[in-house]
């Protein structure tokens, strides 16, 4: 028989998540029909699949059980299904795992349906695990090539030298002149004393303040603290630069000083953005735009890249689409991310190098609108630019970075007119054809 | 006497305790721990072996080992490089630029005392 193609095989899925979602929230079908205007036996059907919803109704009935659209759509499942088979392809040998059984792909659609909390759980320490592997590959390479940290090393391996050689006479030479045994004592502790010193000395080339967390980089706490506040920050809308000092001091993210040093420097790029582009009126272009970037830009000289960054601080209490948007630098690099639903470039590793946001990167200045779709799933249209970040002159180092703005795209969604550009979720676990050399 | 050898080591307590052992070999052995004067130490000393550590105060070690190899009177000087367990790369150098025989540190007497017993200069008969 043959296989099943995936849009077919997932299509049924919404009605499940719904009535889960239903059951969670202690809704009798009747109650949840009543507030979204439709009857119970309707509901019935979408329920059982055998009715498919996307628009209003889906956003209505979203918005009865309190949570995200994207969580009830096929999207949202496709980029579960992507984390999820990220955390499989992540182990070493991904059909053994070490409580002996593998694991259930086949039923991951399943899974992800009914237990979306242990899914989110799965997901979450599959992204926590990659974090700190790239953490442990940066501190090998700072112990292979740091200097003073070479230096450190060999100080305190001079000293355990010293000790050994010290007391490998006094253990085996029998014969030894009591005047040089109180000699070498003397030297034993001496060295013994130097080394305590030299081992705390070369611990704290480690420490990084924020005990335990320390492997969390302030770019981290930065994202969690856009995060947390829907990255919209309405003080800064209302007050300007004037007002980031207060947002600084009530985020409990930012637990040093470089944390709050890169907050304020992100903070204060929101602030001129919204000083040039109020959210009022660029609120209501928007909406006259239905959304789309290029054709706000095309009523207005405004820097193509500012258009992007403002997209993605669009309140969240507006009926609007979700936007995540990505800041890399030339080497590819992510300064800034926000987060949706299937997209997330990743900032350690390999990301893959289809995504528009790279190639964005070769035409500085010019503006670029493509449709991809992640892995076969799950579709985004994207809008790119990259531009200067610093006055060009002649022998200046060009230094670039490109923005890229994601909207997700319903799975019915219509074709745009050009093919949609096929990309991976990162470059180890793309499975992308035709194959291209992969890290 | 086996010979002269000179430990070109910072660390006064390991020289101290190679001293003794080594003393007790049969070695006539001096000690310096400054890199910036080391080659011209050795010129004055004319060792029969040198005990080079990598990391010194002025001058590395393999600065040293290299000046060493590129004076003719002392080409073929026998030098045992000491480096630092983990670098690697210190023991490849230190092989690339004509060293002898090299230890990591922390290093056993009895491997010490081995080693250099296999660079001691040929006695006569």
């Amino acid at each position: 028989m043959a296989t099943q193609s995936p849009p077919t095989r997932r299509g049924p899925l919404t009605g499940n998540r719904i009535r889960e979602r239903r059951l969670l929230a202690g809704l009798k079908q009747a109650e949840l029909a009543d507030r979204v205007g439709i009857s119970a036996s309707y509901l019935n059907l979408i329920e059982h699949n055998r009715r498919r919803i996307g628009g209003k109704l889906l956003n209505d009935l979203a918005r009865a059980l309190d949570v995200e659209p994207a969580a009830l759509s096929e999207g949202a499942d496709a980029a579960v299904r992507l984390s999820l088979e990220a955390a499989v392809q992540s182990l070493p040998d991904p059909g053994v795992t070490r409580v002996g059984a593998a694991p259930e792909l086949d039923q991951i659609d399943e899974l992800s349906a009914r237990y979306p909390g242990w899914t989110a759980l799965i997901t979450a320490q599959d992204r926590r695990i990659t974090a700190l592997e790239a953490t442990i590959e940066g501190l090998r390479d700072r112990l292979a090539h740091d200097p003073a940290l070479a230096d450190a090393m060999h100080e305190v391996l001079s000293s355990v030298a010293a000790i050994r050689t010290t007391a490998d006479i006094l253990v085996r030479e029998a014969d030894i002149d009591p005047a040089w045994r109180g000699r070498f004592h003397r030297n034993m502790h001496e060295e013994a004393e130097r080394l305590s010193a030299r081992a705390t000395g070369l611990l704290d080339t480690f420490e990084v303040p924020g005990g335990s967390d320390a492997v969390i980089r302030p770019v981290e706490r930065v994202e969690a603290m856009f995060d947390a506040a829907g990255h919209h920050f309405p003080e800064i809308e209302d007050g300007g630069r004037a007002a980031i000092p207060d947002v600084l001091d009530r985020a409990p993210e930012l637990v040093d000083e470089d944390c709050r040093a890169l907050a304020e420097d992100w903070l204060g790029s929101y602030a001129r953005d919204a000083d040039v582009l109020p959210m009022g009126p660029f609120l209501a272009e928007a909406q006259d735009a239905g959304f789309d970037p290029a054709r706000i830009s095309a009523h207005s000289s405004e820097d193509f890249a500012r258009v992007l960054r403002r997209m993605a601080t669009l309140p969240a209490s507006l009926d609007r689409p979700n936007f995540g948007l990505a800041i890399v630098d030339a080497t590819g690099a992510v300064l800034f991310r926000r987060r949706n639903a299937g997209f997330s470039l990743p900032r350690y590793g390999a990301g893959c190098p289809r995504w528009p946001v790279y190639r964005a990167l070769s035409r500085v200045g010019q503006p670029d609108e493509v449709e991809v779709i992640l892995s076969g799933h799950a579709r985004f249209k994207t809008w790119s630019i990259a531009h200067p970040v610093a006055q060009l002159g002649f022998g200046a180092a060009p230094l670039v970075q490109a923005t890229m703005l994601i909207r997700n795209l319903a799975p019915d969604a219509p074709d745009g007119a050009a093919a949609p550009l096929e990309v991976g979720p990162d470059c180890p676990t793309c499975r992308t054809s035709p194959h291209i050399p992969r890290q | 006497m086996v010979g002269r050898i000179l430990l070109v080591e910072d660390e006064a307590n390991i020289v101290e305790a190679l001293r003794f052992i080594l003393s007790r070999e049969g070695w006539d052995v001096q000690g310096h721990g400054n890199g910036s004067s080391a080659v011209d130490e050795i010129a004055r000393l004319n060792p029969d072996v040198v005990v080079l550590d990598v990391m010194l105060p002025g001058r590395s070690g393999l600065d040293i080992l290299r000046d060493l190899r590129a004076d003719t009177a002392t080409e073929h000087l026998p030098v045992l490089m000491l480096t630092a367990k983990g670098q690697a790369k210190d023991r490849d150098m230190a092989m690339t630029l004509g060293a002898n025989a090299f230890l990591t540190k922390p290093f056993s007497n009895t491997e010490l005392v081995e080693t250099l017993r296999g660079m001691a200069p040929a006695t006569e008969e």
